[in-house]
């Protein structure tokens, strides 16, 4: 079976400050990690490949430096990986993300599962996903917790809010993958070295065949016109003291505002 | 926007008939014809194995955005009522549809759902469409993305706003990308820019680090997921009316991709829920031990609240990863957030800054969980929580 997995390279969100000049994102000196959820859908695809055999394909949509997050992927034992970096998918919003991904997908032609992160840390839509299952026109399961393959089907245990809930469907599909999923592996020395060693395909907007006017800021419906720090510091009241005093007050102050 | 069907590529395999909700489909001989009852919803499309049936979508420059009116809630029902989040957008859509001087509407699909008509007009709904279909029993991507597609086509609102709720979140980017519109996700803030008639949308981003404000200009609808327990429901008024539009559909069971094999409604921790809890009491590394979190434990369950974590206690293995509060794990807008031994970093106060009221008890004064609390109680958490426990216990016994 061909599975193609969706990685992004994102900041790592412990890191990111705003210039309070220019209310925008300060990224310089910030490290990159790929996307936490990926590394559970690297891992879910991983898992599957040495129980049923076939091949991982990792792809991303980004600057050059994106390449990384792909070396650091085929480190951990994925197969192939497509860059696709163009200056005119820039400022992609999650309809033109979804959209360029699924035309390369399309490109890459036979695949059977595609698994992407449940969302991205910086953008935290969860929304590229399903965008590309709907380009494509398959079937998703998202908040995958276990995934099993039979033949051309697959059952997939979602975990939702206070439940559990098992969807079969048939292949190709889409799945997004939960933190609870599995525990990333580690890529070892060797699996560093190999990983230098082997290709990476990168594809241009036009070697996908990608509508220009769908891409980047052009194809993005959606524009963000101002960001600004969250407004979450506010004096709270201090309580200090012996415990068990402390605690009757603040008990009090719960009673009063309704809250117990 | 146009749907037609290529003749020469049809092979008169009738999927396309089966698969549409809205009976548009007819045979004429050995081709599907598409009729005039035909809302573009697209589910022919999906299901053409041959890619015969092809849809066209209007160039950005040729919508004319005053054709579109209204505001649209789509319900999440829960068990068989309304849920929460739903009451809630029903509250916010009703302040955006006055501004805008607009009817709103809620979209309700399900199976013998009709009793709903009546709390949607008390929570403020104009209008109801409603969508009744033993396939439309219980949530599924596919048919309530045809369904629901199919009406906005036909009946064009200005804005559709969604829960962002699992289902909500499964749901609205499939819909946005078949209707070919902007979706912001997750939005605390929803206002009206009466000049331009825009929705202004803000939202967190970068794990709470920073807020974005954002808008759809020259697409329709314009879209957004709503985290719930954000908006404040109004207060219902008995006896106001929603006018009601039954739709009337086809659902074929067969033409749809997906079968929910089993629902298990999880009551051991595993799949806890935190999200509609009222109360969580949470606990982090300042526990030192995992066996102290029974200290948490026993304070939640007398006030008759949840258990939360942080993620280093979940990563030690203190606790099972379905109690992570934060990025990582879950977003929560309790009543009450209480943070035991918690410092307070970016990741995890992205996830329960939302909350109505949040006490932090932890032993350094500088702890940035204090940034965000409520009441910050600087003190040992092994003589305060006991201590709370203690005269909660007391308290609530006398009631
Ligand atoms: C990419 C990324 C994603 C992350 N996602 C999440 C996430 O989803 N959720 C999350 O929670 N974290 C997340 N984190 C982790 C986060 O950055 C912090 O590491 C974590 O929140 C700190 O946990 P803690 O407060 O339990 O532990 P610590 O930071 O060790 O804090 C313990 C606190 O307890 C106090 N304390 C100690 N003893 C006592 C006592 N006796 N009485 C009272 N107080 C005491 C201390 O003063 C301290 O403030 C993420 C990190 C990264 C890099
Ligand atoms: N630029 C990208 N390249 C590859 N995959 C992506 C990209 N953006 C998002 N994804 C995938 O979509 C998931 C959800 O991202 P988001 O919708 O941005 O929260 C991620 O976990 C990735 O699997």
């Amino acid at each position: 079976m061909h599975i193609v997995v969706c990685i992004k390279q994102v900041p790592d969100t412990a890191e990111v400050r705003i210039d309070p000049e220019t209310n925008t994102l300060i990224r310089e000196g910030v490290p990159s990690i790929i996307n936490p959820f990926d590394e559970n859908a690297i891992e879910a695809a991983l898992q599957l490949q040495e129980e049923h055999g076939g091949k991982v394909t990792v792809i991303t949509m980004g600057p050059p430096q994106a390449e990384e997050a792909l070396r650091q992927a085929l480190a951990m034992g994925c197969d192939e990986a497509i860059l696709i970096s163009d200056r005119a998918c820039a400022g992609s919003d999650t309809l033109a993300t979804s959209y360029i991904l699924s035309q390369a997908i399309e490109k890459i032609g036979d695949y059977d599962l595609i698994i992407c992160g449940k969302q991205a840390f910086d953008g935290d839509t969860g929304q590229v996903g399903p965008g590309i299952a709907e380009h494509l026109g398959v079937p998703q399961a998202t908040y995958a917790l276990d995934v099993e393959v039979e033949g051309g089907k697959m059952q997939v245990k979602r975990l939702l809010a206070g439940r559990f809930e098992t969807v079969a469907m048939r292949l190709p599909a889409l799945i997004t993958a939960d933190k609870h999923m599995n525990v990333p592996r580690h890529a070892g020395l060797r699996g560093v070295m190999q990983a230098r060693k082997k290709e990476i395909t990168t594809w241009s907007a036009a070697d996908i065949g990608v509508e220009p006017e769908q891409c980047g800021l052009a194809g993005s419906p959606t524009t963000v016109v101002e960001i600004f720090p969250p407004q979450r510091s506010h004096t709270g009241e201090r309580l200090e003291g012996e415990a068990r005093e402390v605690a009757r007050q603040l008990f009090a102050k719960l009673r009063e505002n309704k809250v117990v | 926007m146009d749907i037609r069907v290529d003749p020469e590529k049809c092979t008169g395999c009738q999927l396309c008939v089966k698969a549409c909700p809205y009976a548009a489909v007819e045979m004429q001989g050995d081709i599907a014809t598409i009729t005039a009852a035909c809302t573009l919803c697209g589910a022919c499309v999906s299901v053409c194995p041959v890619g015969a049936i092809i849809r066209e979508m209007p160039d950005v420059a040729e919508i004319d955005t005053s054709n579109y009116q209204g505001v649209w809630v789509i319900a999440e029902l829960d068990e068989d009522r309304l849920a929460g989040v739903t009451l809630e957008l029903l509250g916010k859509g009703r302040e955006l549809a006055d501004a805008l001087e607009t009817p709103l509407s809620l979209v309700v699909l399900g199976n013998g759902v009709g009793e709903l008509v009546t709390p949607a007009g008390e929570y403020g709904a104009d209008r109801v469409y409603l969508v009744g279909d033993p396939v439309l029993e219980q949530y599924r991507t596919g048919p309530y993305t045809d369904v629901i597609a199919g009406l906005i086509n036909k009946y064009q609102p200005e804005i559709v706003l969604i829960g962002a709720t699992e289902q909500g979140r499964d749901l609205a980017p499939r819909l946005a990308v078949r209707l070919e519109t902007g979706l912001t996700a997750d939005c605390t803030g929803l206002d009206i820019d009466s000049e331009a008639r825009l929705l202004v949308q803000t939202r967190p981003a970068f794990g709470g680090s920073i807020m974005a404000r954002i808008i759809t200009r020259n697409h329709r609808p314009q879209m957004a997921t709503v985290r719930p327990r954000v908006m404040r429901r109004a207060e219902p008024q008995p006896g106001r009316e929603a006018g009601l539009v039954e739709i009337p559909v086809k659902l074929n069971e067969e033409s749809v991709l997906t079968r929910i094999v089993e629902i298990a409604r999880d009551q051991s921790s595993q799949a806890v829920n935190l999200q509609d809890a009222d109360i969580i009491v949470s606990g982090g590394r300042g526990l030192k031990k995992p066996e102290n979190f029974a200290l948490v434990q026993e304070l939640a369950e007398v006030l008759g609240g949840v258990v939360g974590a942080s993620r280093p206690t979940v990563d030690e293995g203190w606790i099972p990863a379905y109690h992570q509060v934060g990025q990582t794990g879950r977003t929560v807008q309790p009543k009450l957030y209480i943070a035991c031994g918690i410092s307070g970093a970016v990741q995890h106060l992205a996830g329960m800054a939302g909350a109505d009221c949040i006490v932090a008890i932890n032993s350094d004064p500088n702890a940035p969980i204090f940034g965000v609390a409520h009441y910050a109680v600087v003190g040992d958490l092994f003589e305060i929580v006991p201590a709370l426990t203690e005269i909660a216990r007391e308290e609530l016994e006398g009631d």
